[in-house]
């Protein structure tokens, strides 16, 4: 038997992880179970109390969790683990039902709680005067509770679970003022937004479901794969491997990787006798587990110090759901050093296609329903139809981000197939310009965020796809701030604006007389408070908002000092060097550095449409306000995120490469991609030269999106007239460009009717066909039957009838000799005595007489 | 005709006997027959037994049966005692429950 290796994960159990998301399951609990008799009771202020209690409390568990364990821990132990029960036990497989904490669940769980509170916050100011706001704080709480299970979930099981529960959250949210007509979906209520974005979904959730199930189905008969023998052994098996250590990029240097976490005030990583100390006396019981280790004499017992590095250990082999051996399996070598069980895999196939390729297909399938890309994005820009902190939380900061973080959670299955990479990352650039060549010309404030959500989302689809998972999940983490930062923004805004849905009826003419020639400040609906033509000018009206709003919007452009800048000058340089894809890199990174200029432009083009130029009516002076401090508290926490986030990604706002180094978030992360590493194809590109010039090239592009938007839009009363021009100019385009390419109608005229007709197609061959047979051979068995009840009657019945009727009529004949009468019955006596005596008399004397 | 004949013509002998017994059953049946009155039937049923016990003591006369013949008279006529007994008291019954003795009516079968 050859000698075997892996870098088996270590881990440490820990017993409260499943706080995080039990605290916000029990607040939407309480909230959807009693909510309505609280709020009635004791007020708004109970539900909101219980609600962002559980926030908070879930919140403070995930950074204690974080900071408190996960940080001190040497970086290939980080992993936390929290087993609460078994929840399948089948055979060799075991589906427990655990929560893990790694860097990467542990950065998103913070990340979640962190806006999540922040924006429960911002919702009991904002949804203030809402009747049903106790079925609102219960829906978020029981979204929460959705992603968190669906981030540190440790196994696909778990994953999935969440995943379909955040998406009935949606739906739910979605379509809170469901009896409302939509706000900007003409002929399309806010019910159907939701009932759209559900199904988008479950075609999305029908591709996780394959691939899931490809993955389980490939990882059967690994243990053969080892073996090296033909026949297959579908169940787990057992392999004695030595534990080889994790290989992480710039382990010797230390550098600044330990800087940030200090300077945020954290016990740091490299100091062995804090990391010992917890291994042995601390809560944490630190060792190493798996089903097949639970064999070897004392790894099962608690407060075991982890098996070391170059130990034997027993490693499950086989088919199973969870995360952690998965990627256990993944990394096993044999001695020519071969990883056997992924070669297996990559060698596998099925239907004559490779499996990789099904199971990343179909995993990527379920991510563009969850996380809008192209072709299932077309529920998002409608999802807007939910409160805007819904739109926040779910739409932009959230559960949109859990196709990128499934992703980065499979990312040793990905990167072992270079097609699904080259899909995932091509899809990713092609929506991130398309979506943002819609957002150019949309006129509703939060239909521009939401196609700009979507294009963000395509670079975060960039990042993951080329390989860079940890820049794909920085993206993630500064998206989530600054998006969500934007989107309170225009909150605010749509309730500063809120006046004119009621107002306006009483000042009707007013405001078309001193408005700048053309439509830009005329639009067709005057009392929609969504509408940037119904704005202009609210800068000095709502300061806090607009100042975090431009905050944002430079992030969101790529401007030095931002946290959008490292984050997306990155993406784009993997893109460009990437050396993982079928196509060039260059191809992505072309895609992605329009959609970059496009951001920046129409990010500004909002801003200067909404805080610029002259009010769109005299009337905003009168009635629009600055939000209330609960509000404008939260803009200012989320815009401080959106700055501070660069210093997860930089040297303290310098771009790492220029210190030649790594920043503090990919040393983080490296532990959980170190396996994907050691599959990674070289870089096509290493020049820093390059990378120098491509991101003065990316500034450049930012900077001129930026002006361009201001030229345009800053003074419209000067350019309106040019504007209109050029529109007329590029009719065509605009119209296309603006009607976003008619890919709703596209998918109407194609898929929805192409379904309809096959709907109706199978109801007429169910009607005719089907009912045609199932009637003649129901009329076939009546005919039998006919004919056989017709036997029954005349034979049967006639004879068993017949008998009773002759019964029947000699007893109505025999009853009259019944009379009663005692003289009668002695004639008949009489009678039959001399009957006998004639008998006896003339029969018997034949013989009698001798 | 000669005495002989006539001696023998008047001389009684079991034929007479036998003759005078059937006669007696065929009015007592006669009688239980059409009777409607119930006391009537009873006497009718009484000639019937003496017709019988006629029989049985001229049998016993005319035949070498020792006394077996008068023994059973004598039951019958012990027994016909009893039997009027009974057959009163049921009549009285009857008489209550009907307040008639006319058999034709104490009937309670329907048509």
């Amino acid at each position: 038997m050859p000698e075997y290796s892996a870098s088996v994960q270590e881990f440490v159990r820990v017993n409260w992880l499943f706080l995080i998301p039990l605290f916000p399951a029990l607040g939407a609990f309480i909230n959807l179970i009693f909510g309505k008799h609280l709020q009635k009771k004791f007020g708004k202020k109970a539900v909101h109390t219980i609600a962002i209690g559980a926030m908070v409390l879930s919140c403070i568990t995930a950074l204690v969790h974080f900071f408190g364990m996960l940080l001190p821990l040497a970086p290939a132990q980080r992993f936390l683990l929290n087993e609460v029960f078994p929840m399948l036990d089948l055979g060799a497989v075991r589906i427990n039902f655990a929560f893990a904490m790694d860097p990467l669940s542990g950065l998103m769980a913070v990340m979640v709680t962190t806006v999540a509170t922040a924006i429960h916050i911002y919702s009991s100011g904002y949804m203030h005067d809402e009747p049903s706001y106790w079925r609102f704080f219960g829906y978020l709480n029981l979204f929460c509770f959705s992603m968190l299970t669906l981030i540190m979930g440790e196994n696909l099981i778990l994953m999935f679970f969440g995943w379909e529960g955040v998406g009935l959250c949606s739906y739910l949210l979605i379509g809170f003022w469901f009896n409302k007509s939509g706000m900007f979906q003409e002929g399309t209520d806010n019910a159907k937004a939701g009932m759209k974005a559900f199904v988008v979904n479950r075609v999305g959730d029908f591709g996780f479901i394959i691939g899931m199930t490809a993955l389980f189905w490939g990882l059967l008969g690994m243990w053969d794969a080892v073996e090296g023998k033909e026949t297959p052994v579908n169940d787990g098996r057992c392999l004695e491997v030595k534990v080889a250590p994790m290989e992480l990029p710039g382990h010797g240097d230390k550098g600044h990787a330990a800087k940030l976490p200090s300077l945020i005030g954290v016990a740091h990583a490299a100091d062995p006798a804090h990391g010992k100390s917890a291994g042995h006396g601390g809560p944490l019981a630190k060792h190493q587990w798996s089903r097949c280790g639970e064999a070897v004499a004392g790894v099962k017992a608690k407060r075991q110090p982890g098996v070391q590095v170059g130990s034997t250990q027993q490693l499950y082999l086989g088919p199973t759901v969870s995360f952690r051996e998965i990627k256990d399996q993944l990394s096993v070598e044999n001695g020519a050093g071969e990883k056997v069980v992924a070669k297996h895999l990559e060698a596998s196939t099925l239907f004559g296609i490779s499996l990789l390729l099904i199971v990343t297909l179909g995993m990527f399938l379920g991510a563009t329903g969850k996380s809008a890309q192209i072709p299932l994005y077309i529920w998002l820009p409608d999802a807007m139809a939910g409160p805007t902190p819904v739109s926040a939380l779910i739409h932009a900061a959230t559960m949109v981000t859990a196709g990128v973080y499934m992703v980065a959670r499979l990312n040793f299955v990905f990167i072992l197939s270079p097609g699904g990479m080259t899909v995932v990352a091509l899809f990713g650039a092609l929506t991130a310009l398309f979506a943002a060549t819609i957002g150019l010309f949309q006129y509703d404030i939060k239909k521009v965020l939401a196609y700009s959500t979507v294009s963000q989302l395509g670079y975060m689809f960039i990042g993951v796809g080329v390989g860079a998972y940890w820049v794909g999940i920085y993206h993630l983490l500064t998206h989530a701030f600054f998006k969500a930062c934007l989107f309170l923004g225009s909150g605010s805004v749509i309730h500063g604006m809120h006046y004119v849905a009621h107002h306006h009826d009483d000042h009707g003419e007013g405001h078309g007389h001193d408005a700048p020639p053309g439509d830009l400040r005329n639009a067709p609906d005057p009392t929609d408070p969504q509408d940037m033509r119904n704005m202009g000018g609210l800068a000095k009206l709502m300061p806090q908002t607009r100042i975090t709003y431009l905050i944002s919007c430079f992030a969101i452009a790529g401007i030095p000092l931002f946290s959008g800048f490292y984050s997306k000058d990155e993406i784009l340089w993997k893109a460009f060097s990437t050396g993982n894809l079928l196509i060039p890199g260059w191809i992505i990174w072309g895609l992605g550095a329009m959609g970059a200029l496009c951001t920046a432009f129409y990010m500004f083009r909002s801003y200067y449409m909404t805080f610029h130029g002259k009010p769109a009516t005299e009337e905003h002076l009168k009635h629009v306000h600055e939000s209330p401090r609960s509000m404008t508290w939260v803009l200012w926490f989320l815009a401080a995120g959106a700055v501070l986030m660069s210093l997860i990604g930089s040297v303290y706002f310098i771009p790492a490469v220029l210190l030649h180094t790594h920043p503090w978030i990919h040393d983080f992360l490296a532990p959980v991609t170190s396996l994907a590493e050691s599959f990674q194809k070289p870089a096509a590109v290493t020049s820093h030269a390059w990378e120098y010039g491509l991101m003065a090239f990316s500034v450049v592009l930012a900077a001129a999106g930026i002006l361009a938007a201001r030229f345009v839009y800053k003074d419209m009363e000067k350019t309106g007239k040019r504007i209109e021009a050029l529109k007329a100019q590029w009719k065509g385009v605009h119209t296309l460009v603006y009607n976003k390419y008619f890919v709703d109608e596209i998918y109407h005229a194609t898929w929805v009717r192409g379904f309809m007709a096959l709907s109706r197609a199978l109801a007429w061959f169910d009607l005719k066909a089907v009912d045609g047979l199932v009637n003649a051979s129901s009329w076939a068995l009546r005919t039998v039957a006919s004919l056989s009840g017709a036997i029954d009657r005349m034979f049967v019945d006639g004879a068993v009838n017949g008998v009773a009727t002759v019964v029947l009529g000699l007893g109505k004949r025999a009853r009259k000799i019944q009379t009663g009468r005692i003289n009668g019955y002695v004639m008949g006596v009489a009678f039959g005595v001399v009957v006998l005596l004639f008998i006896v008399w003339f029969v018997t004397p034949a013989g009698a007489g001798q | 005709m000669s005495a002989a004949t006539v001696s023998q013509f008047f001389a009684v002998g079991l034929h007479h006997y036998l003759v005078v017994a059937a006669a007696l059953f065929a009015l007592g049946l006669l009688t239980v027959a059409t009777r409607r009155n119930a006391v009537a039937i009873l006497m009718g049923v009484e000639l019937i037994l003496n017709a019988a016990a006629l029989n049985f003591v001229a049998f016993a006369k005319y035949t070498h049966g020792g006394i077996a013949g008068q023994v059973f008279t004598l039951f019958i006529i012990l027994l016909a005692a009893a039997e009027a007994v009974v057959a009163l008291a049921i009549l009285l019954s009857i008489f209550r429950n009907f307040k008639d003795v006319d058999m034709f009516k104490t009937t309670t079968l329907r048509e």
